[in-house]
Formats: C-alpha cells, structure tokens, sequence
C-alpha cells in the first residue's frame, strides 16, 4: 500500500505532471525534459528520478544515452484507482433503479 | 457509452461528486430516499431510524451472521420533498471524521432524473482515504478467495 501512496504522491506534484504529459507525447532523454523546464537541471532530475521509482516512467538505455518513456500500464492503474468506488455506487443505484421500476408497474 | 454514474474527485480538493442519471420520474427517485422500507432494499442495510425532516437524524446498521458490520448514522439538515437532502454522516467504530452530503434531485426530459451528491470531507487526505476503502476491500477479497482455492488444493 505503501508504493500505491508514492505513486499519488508522485502524481500530485505539478512539475512531475507536467513531466508525464511532456514524456506521453514523446519518449525523450532527461536533458530534452529538462530542457522544457526553467528550473535548475538537478530539480527536473529529482523528479524524473521519483517518477521513475514509482514507475510512472520507464528508463530505457541506447548507447550512451537514457531515453524515459511513459509507462501506460502504470498511468491505467491510477485511473483505475477510482473505479472500486465508482463500481460500488454504481451497484447501488442500478438496484434503486430496478427496485423503483417494479415500483410504477404496482 | 458514457456511464451512468460518475465519481469526480478533484485532485488535492476536500470534496467528490456521484452523479447519476436515473430511468425514473423524479417522484420515484426521491421516494427511494424517503421510503425507509426501500431504502433498506437497495442500501442493503438496515434502517434503524430515517427521520425525514430537518433536525431528523438517520442510522442505518449492517450485520452480517449477528455481528455488525457496518453502522452510520447522522443529522438531516434539510429535507426538500424532490429537490434535497443535506446531511451528515459519520461512520461508527472508525476514526473518519463526519461528513457533510447534499443530495440534489432534478427531473430531466423523458421521465428520467438525475441526483448529483456532493461529499465534503474534514481533510483530503480523508477524502482520499474514503476513495481507497472499496479497492482496499477488494485486494483483500482477491485475497481471501485466493486463500480458499489454494486451501481446495
């Protein structure tokens, strides 16, 4: 449980999201990241670095170079993440609907 | 298909939204908030006491084997026949703060309605925490059902 927390906090940080929609465009080394940024390189590094952690981003190796990429299987998890709750109301109020249905036809 | 409930929960506010559309005149939908009796049906839970009026309180008590479960309970705040309820709840023998809900109630075209509920939690982390609870309860499912398969083998 406590990965999933880093995860949303991950996530909850505006820079770190702003680095997840630059990434989902285009997979790109951490210096192009950075380079869309006006904060100092060591700050954008700290994020990807806890981006990659938590594994919203996925480093790949090609030659000399590191190339993050989004992880999709990762971000669908998150927007998953309210789908239970959803579900839950869901279930209930499909059987208010039905139960209240039955109810006219008396 | 656009689905028929939806849960908006803003990032970082203290506050979530159920929306749902509903295939019934909005005399049915509110009376399936009003009638005790029906409520216990589609809640599955029982109503001990639903007093529909302001400064009314509410207390519904699940129990499962003899054991309860689950028990909540609350002030009404306003009760408009077909148009709102505003409420509290609090759930019993947990350490979540109360609540406070509006429900609204509106006909649409075609005899349907539809009831948007606004939650307003103490803190977000609250907030969230209540969003994780069916999906806690799920891994734990998972986990109990994959406990009985293995105890089959």
């Amino acid at each position: 449980m406590n990965l999933r927390r880093d995860v949303f906090q991950a996530i909850a940080d505006p820079t770190r999201r702003a680095i997840l929609i630059l990434v989902a465009t285009q997979s790109m080394t951490a210096g192009a990241i950075a380079s869309n940024f006006d904060s100092a390189r060591p700050t954008i590094s700290k994020h990807i670095q806890i981006l990659t952690e938590c594994e919203l981003l996925q480093p790949e190796q090609k030659g000399r170079e590191i190339i993050y990429h989004l992880n999709g299987s990762k971000i669908k998890e998150i927007a998953d993440f309210i789908e239970p709750f959803r579900k839950m109301w869901d279930d209930r109020f499909n059987k208010l609907e039905a139960l209240m249905k039955n109810y006219k036809i008396k | 298909m656009e689905l028929k409930t939806q849960v908006h929960a803003e990032e970082g506010k203290q506050e979530l939204f159920i929306t749902r559309v509903f295939d019934l005149p909005l005399r049915l939908l509110f009376k399936a908030y009003e009638d005790p009796n029906i409520v216990a049906q589609w809640m599955s839970t029982q109503v001990i006491k639903l007093e529909n009026t302001k400064h009314g309180s509410w207390q519904f008590e699940t129990s499962y084997d003899g054991n309860v479960l689950f028990s909540a309970s609350g002030v009404i705040l306003e009760f408009v026949p077909d148009q709102k309820i505003t409420r509290t709840f609090k759930m019993e023998n947990t350490d979540f703060p109360v609540q406070l809900e509006f429900l609204e109630f509106e006909a649409l075209e075609n005899d349907t309605s539809r009831l948007t509920m606004q939650i307003i939690f103490k803190t977000v982390a609250f907030r969230d925490q209540l969003l994780q609870m069916p999906f806690a309860r799920g891994l734990n499912m998972a986990h109990n059902r994959l406990e009985e398969i293995l105890k089959q083998q």
